[in-house]
Formats: structure tokens, sequence, C-alpha cells
């Protein structure tokens, strides 16, 4: 596929393409946005540095994919925002279905914290080294990760203790 | 304080490993606000729970403060008691079935979360949408940024002290529910917004009503203005209260009106525009202060240009349809419906797959939403149905760096700086 990019964020692919030959796997564009595809365990230094040498200071968002095959079952999606040269970037690391682990990003951006906690909550992905790992919508004695796709829509009985409705018989 | 006796003391009835865990991250939390020696002879430290129901939190919010006396040591947020799972939900609607879910995620401005999921479909789907439906939509969104900033000014000078004000702000908001109403047939949740348009054409009575709204406002705008530029009360209430700055906006993630105050004129209407924000001027209103007393008068001046924007969009509103013509991509009018079979079939072929977007394509797509960049990621597999449908709330954001903002502050200031955020619970939560 042709790529449209940017002169800046051509640079910027270049840029990565170059400093982490190793760890880069490809860069595509869907609908005109521009995704970078790079192997998890650079996830961190990518990240930083985008931070530090390319202007993207802003981390909008992280949100976890399932892709539901049998191979890099899941995608984490970090959305980065170069409020200088007014581009958008994603970067996508793919993990594993077996204990998908991908350090965590909270050095580089505080803001990363809830955010990859929702991921957690949500699909069951792992972040080391992050200061407070805990779910965040969901209660910590739920066992189920429901955005998975393989949670039903209407839920599982039972899974989740509700409060008496009627408080006087107890 | 150990939790350890906190835990006897409190002794939940249910979810005991969410409780003990929240009260664990709050003891763990690093701070750097001075504590006094770990003697406590007078017992002046405690841990306070606030919510979630709790009348000043805007929803169901659940703070869990550590107090040293008046001042918050550190604070914790618990989230989630609103969590509905909505992502879960889109995957399995179509893309015009689950609009009326986004009307329940910011509840106080409906119409720029349809308007936010109808311009990512319609990104991802390539549907090109008339001009005359852009600055009817324009004009939608900035009466609901309107009603959600009236709303905020209301409780937040409510959490402040003056009861009254909220019933003034609260009778500019009637007449903007009277003007959704004649928009689209709904006061509260309006769903007006459709995939490639909008559901029907502003008729003459509503363009009458927004008309006299804009020559009214500003006067009321005023008014609230005089209220309280020269209130000490008020001026003393928030002036260097949750001070947020640049650099720790950026970093924790803040958006929106909660960014603009810490002087970062990060707004999505003028970063990347979208509809036909590009055709009318308007100003980004950014403060340096990052406190509270900023967030307020980035507020304020936000109502000003959405005043401005609707003057420009009246002005220049083009002639035409207010939906694109093409039945493969949106419904048809209900004209055609009801008089012809074609009309009919594809009618319900939309209500049945709806619009399917190329199998693998992916696209992001954000709005300026009221209290920040409100973002829809969106996968397709080549169904009606969103293989994954991602939102991107600034509520979430904002209530992020309201954790750490309230590092430090004063207890009783607690319920002043939720206010100047300004979090919807319903967004937050999803």
């Amino acid at each position: 596929m042709d790529l449209e990019l940017s002169e800046t964020l051509q640079k910027v692919v270049d840029g990565l393409s170059s400093e982490f030959s190793e760890t880069f796997i490809g860069v595509y564009q869907s609908t005109g946005d521009t995704f970078v595809r790079v192997e998890a365990e650079a996830i961190v230094d990518i990240c930083r540095y985008l931070k530090n040498e390319q202007h993207f200071i802003y981390l909008t968002d992280i949100f976890g994919i399932d892709r539901f095959t049998s191979e890099e079952r899941f995608e984490v999606v970090y959305d980065l925002v170069s409020l200088r040269d007014r581009e958008r970037l994603f970067i996508k690391v793919r993990l594993p279905e077996e204990n998908p682990t991908v350090e965590s990003i909270t050095d580089v951006w505080k803001s990363a914290s809830w955010m990859e906690r929702e991921v957690f909550d949500m699909f069951g992905i792992k972040f080391e080294n992050h200061p407070d790992f805990r779910r965040i919508y969901m209660p910590e004695d739920f066992d189920y990760y429901p955005l998975r796709k393989e949670f039903p829509l209407l839920g599982i009985p039972g899974s989740i203790e509700l409060p008496n409705t009627t408080p006087d018989t107890e | 304080m150990q939790t350890k006796h906190l835990k006897n003391k409190v002794d939940p009835k249910f979810f005991k490993e969410h409780q003990e865990k929240l009260y664990q991250a709050l003891e763990d939390k690093h701070t750097t606000i001075e504590m006094l020696d770990d003697e406590d002879p007078l017992g002046t430290e405690m841990v306070l729970n606030m919510g979630p129901q709790h009348p000043a939190t805007h929803g169901v919010l659940r703070l869990a403060l550590q107090l040293n006396g008046e001042l918050i040591e550190k604070a914790k947020l618990d989230v989630g008691y609103l969590h509905r799972g909505v992502e879960k939900i889109a995957e399995n609607k179509t893309y015009q079935e689950f609009m009326p879910y986004t009307d329940r995620m910011d509840y106080l401005s409906p119409y720029s979360n349809n308007v936010a999921l109808c311009t990512a479909v319609e990104k991802i789907a390539s549907v090109e949408v008339p001009e005359r439906a852009h600055y009817i939509r324009m004009i939608g969104c900035e009466l609901a940024r309107i009603s959600s900033h009236l709303l905020w000014l209301g409780t937040m000078v409510m959490d402040a002290g003056a009861v009254s004000f909220f019933i003034w702000t609260f009778r500019e908001r009637e007449k903007l529910y009277d003007i959704f109403d004649h928009i689209g047939g709904h006061r509260f949740t309006i769903s007006h917004s459709r995939i490639g348009g909008v559901a029907n054409d502003l008729t003459d009575d509503a363009i009458a009503m927004i008309k006299d709204f804009v020559d009214n406002f500003p006067q009321e705008l005023k008014d609230f203005h005089m209220l309280l530029d020269r209130n000490r009360i008020f001026f003393d209430r928030n002036r260097e209260v949750g001070v947020l700055t640049p650099e720790r906006a950026l970093e924790i993630g803040a958006t929106g009106p909660t960014l603009r105050g810490s002087g970062y004129a990060y707004d999505i209407r003028d970063f990347e525009p979208y509809a036909r924000y590009d055709e009318v001027e308007f100003e980004v209103p950014t403060r340096l202060e990052g406190d509270n007393l900023a967030r307020y008068y980035v507020r304020m001046e936000e109502m000003h240009e959405s005043i401005r924007i609707i003057r420009q969009c009246l002005d220049k509103l083009p002639k035409g349809p207010v939906r694109t013509d093409n039945a493969k991509q949106a419904y048809p009018s209900k004209d055609e419906v009801y008089y012809s079979m074609e009309g009919m079939i594809h009618d319900f072929m939309m209500t049945d797959t709806g619009i399917c977007p190329p199998e693998g394509a992916e696209s992001y797509h954000a709005v300026e939403g009221p209290k920040g960049e409100l973002g829809y990621y969106i996968q397709s597999d080549g169904t009606g149905h969103p293989w994954r449908l991602k939102i991107n709330s600034p509520s979430f954001k904002n209530l992020q760096a309201l954790e750490d903002m309230l590092d430090g502050e004063m207890v009783a200031d607690t319920v002043v700086i939720i206010g100047g955020v300004d979090p919807v619970m319903g967004e937050a939560d999803k």
C-alpha cells in the first residue's frame, strides 16, 4: 500500500526505523491515520524517543484490541499527539494470548497510569512496573475481562456479588 | 495511618478485596506533601470517604482522602460505579443503533456525542456529508457546549456557596432545551445526528429560537460576569485553588478547558478541524494560571466564542439537502420510505445491516466536546457492527488530573475543585 505521509511524519518514521531498526516492524495507513507497529519489548524506549526527540509530548489514549486470532491475539495502541507539528501518531504492539505482558510507560507519561489500568481491566493485559496496578472500572473481586471476545454480552451470572436488596432481612 | 486497623474499623460488606486494595493504594501513594510525625496525639489524621453518593461529586464519583487536620495529604479516586460497558454493547450493535447510547455518555451535551460518533463512522466509511448538515451540526454542537458550560457554571458556583446562581443558569438551559426540542423532537437525549447528515432540517421556528437565544444570551453572560468577576467570596474560593501547572497538566493528560486553563491551546476544532470549523472564525481561549479561576475564565470565554460561531453558521447556512442521498450509506428520507418500494427496502436494509466500512479499516476521529477531546477509534471487520470501538472520553482523563490536583489542598476546597474540573461520570465510566 502506498503511504501518503506528511513531511514531519515521514521524518518521524525515518527516525524510528533508523534508531530502532531491530524492533521497528512497519508502518501503514488507514483512512488517513498513521499506525506504526513495533516490538513490545521496545515500547518504553520508543515512547521516550518520540517524546524527547520528536516532540510527541502529549499522550491522549491507550487502548487494547482483541484480535481473536491464535497468534499475537492482543494489541495495545498508543495514541500520541505532537502539539508543535499538529500530528497524531499511533504506536501498536502485539502480545501473545498466554500471559500478555508489556512494560508500563508511566515513567514517560504519568497520564498512562489510568489508561493502562483500563486496558488491564478490560483485556487482562498486564503492565510491568506500574506504580498502582489495580482494576479501574470493575471491582477487584471480579475475575473476568469483559472486553475479550469470549466474554458473553449478558455477563456471567453470579460473577459479581451484589448488595442485599432487602437490607432488613440480612 | 495503618490500613490494618482501618480495615477492622470499616469492615466492608461486599467487594472486600476491592476496598482493601483501594485503601492500600492510598497508603502506598507517593506524595510530596510534608507529613507530621508518626505520632498523632491529637488524632488529626483520618481517612475520609467521599461518595459515591455525594451530592457535590457530580454523579457517582468516590474519593478516598487521607486527611491531616483539614489538609488533604493524598487522594485516591475510585471510578466505575456507572460502568455500563458501552464499548461491549457497541460491538453488538450497528453503528446507527449505537448512537442513542452516546447520548447517555456525556448526558450534559448529547449533541456533541452524536456528532462525534457520526463523524467517526463517516471517516472510516468515507461518507460525504452535505454542506448544510455540517453547519446544522456545528450549531447543535455549540448549543450543546453552552448548555454543558451553563450546568458547570451553576453547579460550580453553587459548590462555592451561591445557591441562587444555579437557578439563573438553569433558566438559560431551559431555553436551550426548548431549542433542542424544536430541532430534533427531544429536549434532553436528542439523537439528532445521523450517519451521513442529520435527521431533519431546522424548522423556521427553530432558527427563530436560535436567533433569539443568540441575541439575548450575551447580555445574560454579561450579567453572570458582573455577578462573579468582582465577587470577593467567589475569587477567594477559586484563586490559587487546584493549581495545575502547564507541565503537569500535559504530563497528567488533562484535556479540554482544564488543559487550556493551564496554558496549552489544544482544541480539536483548531488542531484538526472537522465539520466546517476551518471556515468560521473563533479564538481558543487560554489562561496561564492553571487554577480554578483560570478554568472559570476559559469556559466563560468559550461560551462567547460559541455564540460567535453560531452567528457565523446562521449567516453562512447554505441551502440544500441535510443527508447524503446514497441509500447504501445513509437512511433515505421519510418521503421516499413512505411512497416508494426501493425507499422502504433501503430503510429496512439500513436498520438491519447498516453501513459496512471496508474490512480491516481503522480510524480515529475526535471532536472537541465541552469537556475536551472526545475521540472514537473504530476498527471494522467488514460487517455492520464495529469489531472494536474505543471511546476516548475527556472526563476520564480529567479525573486522573483531579487525583493529582487534590494532593495538598484543603478538604473544604475539594468540592470546588471537582466542580472546576467538571467531570461527567456517565462519560468517565463508559
